[in-house]
């Protein structure tokens, strides 16, 4: 099923395909196997316990980056109905590697916004690996203002290995455009979840990350910088990605621990590739959950809160 | 190129005379040798040039705040290590030696001051330790500077030398440029001015978040703005980057800097701006 296997996956993707292949030669030849398959499912269990209950955080990493993992417009087509896709900046362009639009989420429409991966080369190249230019976030922008203007919650999905490196993106002002966000989205006067679901590198992740409550993914990673990215300048080598995974703790439960995010949204064993229906449908009641506790706030209150719980971010002595 | 060999070779001992010892030092730009009394005069800008040297941010309050004054506030913030982060170094040591070497708690000294007899909340980032990066300390400082000027009702004043969020407070880090942004939004509400003021280098996570946000964005020549690394963009694309890329005057140029001014006119400009919008 799965086409990417990642190498701690292999042992249960074998397993998995030794107990099919009995299933089928048993009902092929007649020849009953159901305790021997009964042992090896038994076996299987034990086995995605083992190693899923302690995935180090490279390893979460490498399941947040899953090339079978759900992105974006998959979550919004499983959690939501009538979705209308709204391009550009009105400024530049229209940027790929973020998409957003109204959506019936829960019996409301609301704006949903995400950063946004391709399937494939082509569909890769196509959205920029999700990796943002200015007027993506600018987009992002101008679609929460909207949704502020017409009183309707917003919805963001987070999923990118950072905001695009590249010389359009410098003369376009990336840095701006970030920043600008941070700003704006700290006012706005309407509900705003952000849910982390794979990739939160950085102020590419940040740039549409401000808001009422941060939901993350069991196995998604967020952090001030990519592993690689760290492992460069501080080991003066890529390859010590893991380590430097370690090191910036840039796990789920890390966030948690640190008051970053409000909650883990736990995922299918496995991680979401494994059963992004059941990913999505874990989503949706989560968001749900929050935002109606968020829609009976006055936006008023909505701000205070959103502002006080930026405002206590920091560790340091006195 | 044989001449061009030997012309070479009787340039070695010139070289040798150019480095007497403490007195003399050598543009980074052009490579004339200067006289370093002569370059501090110049506020370390060189005179042939016109290349800024970085300064402290002692330096820099002598420049623009008034009988080079600064009432610090918030001395006493000091970073604690909530990841326990560890690469060659323990970060615990490397903020000690970078205390050591700089004579300073934090990368941040936050205050106030007076330019040109305008009462300012002030703050500003010093490049030397851990690179100007901002942690919790910073971001914090950076805040209270900004509930400060909205107390009070001052205008701001921040002096940006930073290569962004400082990665050994992991994810709490990058939680400054929201909590420093959003800030920004309330002083806005209130009618003070901001002035951003950007000296080489600002880039990274400064540069995304409040160093960006200034009602009026003041550079000093030839500062590295932006976002992301010359050499990370120069990685991803393949190709040399254009010259002058990333400069101060290439954010005039396309948009991102209201105002580019030397060294000696920064009091002068900030006080100027200041004026109008009070
Ligand atoms: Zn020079």
């Amino acid at each position: 099923m799965a086409k990417f296997v990642l190498d701690f996956e292999k042992p249960i993707v074998e397993l998995e395909k030794k107990i099919e292949d009995m299933k089928e030669f048993s009902s092929s030849s007649n020849i009953e196997l159901s305790s021997e398959i009964a042992i090896l499912e038994k076996k299987l269990g034990k086995l995605q316990k083992e190693i899923y209950s302690r995935l180090t955080r490279w390893q979460r990493v490498q399941l947040a980056r899953h090339p079978d993992r759900p992105y974006s417009l998959d979550y919004i087509k499983l959690m939501a109905e009538d979705f209308v896709e709204l391009h550009g900046d009105r400024l530049f362009g229209d940027d790929k590697a973020i998409i957003g639009g109204l959506a019936r989420f829960s019996g409301r429409s609301c704006m949903f916004i995400g950063h946004q991966k391709g399937r494939g080369t082509k569909e890769n190249l196509f959205r920029n690996f999700g990796m943002p230019h200015p007027e993506g976030y600018r987009k992002a922008l101008r679609l929460m203002q909207m949704a502020a203007k017409f009183k309707k919650p917003i919805i963001i999905l987070v999923d990118t290995p950072g905001a695009y490196p590249g010389i359009g993106a410098e003369e376009r002002g990336q840095a701006e455009a970030i920043a600008r966000n941070l700003r704006e989205m700290s006012k706005l006067p309407v509900p705003v979840i952000i849910s982390i679901v794979g990739e939160g590198a950085s102020g590419g992740a940040l740039g549409i990350g401000v808001g009422d409550v941060v939901l993350m993914m069991e196995n998604s990673w967020y952090s001030v910088i990519s592993p690689e990215g760290c492992a460069a300048i501080l080991w003066r080598d890529r390859a010590q990605a893991p380590q430097a995974a370690e090191a910036l703790k840039v796990a789920s439960a890390d966030l948690r621990d640190l008051g970053v995010i409000d909650k883990i949204v736990p995922e299918p064993l496995g991680g979401a590739h494994r059963d992004p229906p059941q990913a999505a449908r874990i989503l949706k009641a989560e968001i749900s959950r929050e935002l109606n506790k968020l829609v009976k706030l006055s936006p008023e209150v909505l701000i205070k809160r959103r502002l006080e719980k930026l405002r206590a971010m920091g560790v340091f002595s006195e | 190129m044989e001449w061009f060999k030997k012309v070479r070779l009787g340039l070695k001992p010139q070289k040798k005379r150019e480095i007497p010892d403490g007195l003399w030092t050598k543009c980074e730009s052009c490579g004339e040798i200067i006289y370093k009394k002569e370059l501090e005069k110049n506020l370390s800008v060189c005179p042939q040039c016109g290349y800024h040297f970085r300064i402290s941010s002692q330096d820099y309050i002598g420049i623009i705040l008034d009988e080079r004054r600064l009432e610090e506030h918030d001395a006493d913030l000091q970073p604690q290590d909530p990841l326990n982060f560890r690469d060659s170094k323990k970060y615990p040591d490397r903020v000690k030696a970078a205390q050591k070497k700089t004579n300073l708690k934090e990368a941040a000294i936050t205050g106030l001051g007076q330019i040109d007899q305008i009462p300012v909340s002030f703050t500003i980032l010093d490049f030397r330790f851990i690179g100007g990066s901002m942690g919790s300390v910073v971001g914090e400082k950076v805040a209270r500077s900004i509930e400060r000027a909205i107390h009070r009702k001052l205008p701001l004043v921040i002096v940006s030398a930073s290569g962004g969020a400082r990665m050994q407070e992991g994810i709490l880090s990058l939680m400054q440029m929201a909590k420093t942004s959003a800030l920004l939004g309330v002083l806005g509400d209130h009618s003070l001015p901001y002035i951003s003021v950007l000296t080489n280098p600002t880039t990274a996570g400064v540069m995304a978040s409040f160093a960006s946000l200034g009602d009026i964005v003041i550079a000093e020549p030839k500062a590295l703005l932006g976002f992301a690394g010359p050499r990370v963009i120069k990685q991803t694309i393949g190709e040399d980057l254009p010259p002058g890329f990333q400069t101060s005057e290439f954010f005039l140029e396309h948009g991102f800097v209201d105002i580019v001014t030397p060294r000696s006119q920064l009091k002068r400009t900030i006080a100027l701006c200041l004026r109008h919008l009070l």
